[in-house]
């Protein structure tokens, strides 16, 4: 009898692949490593590259790029916590910096916000608008 | 009596009112069906994470990773999911009011406030009110990308690895029904141990490289999931509220239509009897 094992490959965004497997290949830090049925528990970092899942005997086989992220292994079941983009800690801290900058940016920036001027005219008509239909009822009560 | 005709011009620009927020609900209802969905492609991340972050911090209960740790609070941290657009009922205001409350309750305690805002209306709040912004990220969209989080998420852990603030706070609508969202605070860090799951299980992971990495990265992919999902339901709140809002906003124009369209009525019957009698006077009077 053939042995399979289940593979879920999620992302934090979507669900990306969902199947049984003969065999998965994932590129972990330290070198490839290669899943079979009842392999023991496992827990892997991965780096960027390809999993590939062997899919039926005949070696057909999916091809899936990740960019990071983990593996954990259990006898019956392969889950892929794949990152959603390259993660490298200077690139992080990068984003962090360009986070805080837009917070200082906006803070000191008032108009890039909000349009105060139209916001107000808008409020002006809006009012008008309310008086004059109150007046319309008013009168017609009369 | 204000003449018909000003009445029918009346008419006919809240009719063109109602047009746009029909078309706005509907387009928020047909938004919310996506965004909903994908608030669910969110959860077997999440769910997967937090059963191996589970099971390696309790295999290893000897590793002390500083985001499990409580300590004294200073300083507090609170992240607010707010949305980029308005029109969406009391859905903004409603979770704003909640951190405040929360603000304040912290400064009660003597605790500082540092905050990292999503969305561009809170930015907009805690800019008229004040408050110490670290982080701000904003114009996510319809479809929010776990990326462009990444930074601002960043900021609030390194201040937490820095000692700067004690106790990171994630303010966020919840999605309750169509009908119904529930502004909610969470506390992100530090993590605590629910103690419901006992080391039954005798087993333990083959790590690869070792413990203290892959929990590293355990704990750090998680917060970010988390806010993720967070942001990715607030997506779905501000569809469902404003399919709300514009819905009410519909029938109310509605109802505005109605009345004027009788005070219309009123008035052209009244012209037409005055010049009814006119003619009859005028022809009485020959």
């Amino acid at each position: 009898m053939a042995m399979t094992f289940h593979v879920d490959i999620v992302s934090a965004e979507e669900s990306i692949y969902s199947g049984t497997a003969h065999m998965l290949v994932a590129p972990a830090e330290q070198g490839e490593v290669g899943i079979l049925p009842r392999h023991s528990q496992f827990v892997a970092l991965l780096k960027p590259g390809e999993i590939r899942v062997k899919v039926s005997e005949s070696g057909e086989e999916h091809h899936i790029f990740i960019s990071g992220g983990l593996l954990e292994v259990q006898p019956h079941v392969v889950t892929v916590l794949a990152d959603t983009a390259i993660r490298a800690k200077d690139l992080d801290e990068a984003e962090a910096l360009e986070a805080k900058q837009r917070a200082e940016d906006a803070l000191a920036n008032r108009r890039s916000d909000f349009d105060y001027a139209k916001a107000q005219s808008e409020l002006i008509e809006a009012a008008a608008r309310l008086r004059m239909i109150q007046k319309l009822r008013k009168s017609t009560n009369q | 009596m204000a003449g018909a005709k000003e009445i029918r011009g009346q008419i006919k620009s809240i009719k063109n009112t109602q047009k746009i927020t029909k078309a706005m609900e509907m387009v928020a209802a047909s938004k919310m069906r996506k965004a909903q969905d994908r608030m669910l492609a969110t959860r077997p991340y999440a769910d997967k994470i937090r059963q191996v972050m589970g099971h390696v911090a309790m295999a290893h209960a000897e590793y002390r990773h500083p985001y499990l740790e409580e300590r004294e609070v200073k300083r507090v941290g609170i992240i607010v999911v707010s949305t980029d657009r308005g029109l969406c009922g009391g859905l903004n205001i409603n979770l704003f009011k909640k951190t405040v409350q929360t603000m304040t309750e912290w400064r009660n305690q003597g605790a500082e406030i540092e905050l990292c805002l999503i969305g561009n209306k809170a930015l907009g709040f805690f800019r008229r009110l004040g408050g110490e912004v670290v982080a701000n990220v904003g114009n996510l969209g319809d479809r929010p990308r776990l990326n462009d989080l990444i930074g601002s998420v960043k900021v609030m852990l390194n201040h937490y690895d820095e000692g700067r603030i004690d106790r990171l706070i994630l303010m966020e609508n919840e999605f309750v029904n169509t009908m119904s969202q529930q502004p909610k605070a969470t506390t992100l860090l530090p993590i605590v141990p629910t103690g419901e799951q006992e080391l039954k299980h005798h087993w333990d992971y083959i790590y690869e490289p070792d413990t203290v990495p892959v929990l590293d990265t355990l704990l750090t992919r998680y917060i970010e999931s988390v806010i993720y999902q967070a942001v990715v339901e607030n997506v779905a709140c501000e569809m469902a509220a404003r399919m709300v809002a514009m819905k009410s906003a519909t029938d109310n124009a509605g109802d505005l239509i109605h009345e004027l369209q009788l005070v219309y009525n009123k008035a052209r019957q009244a012209a037409i009897t005055q010049e009814i009698s006119e003619i009859v006077g005028g022809a009485a009077a020959v």
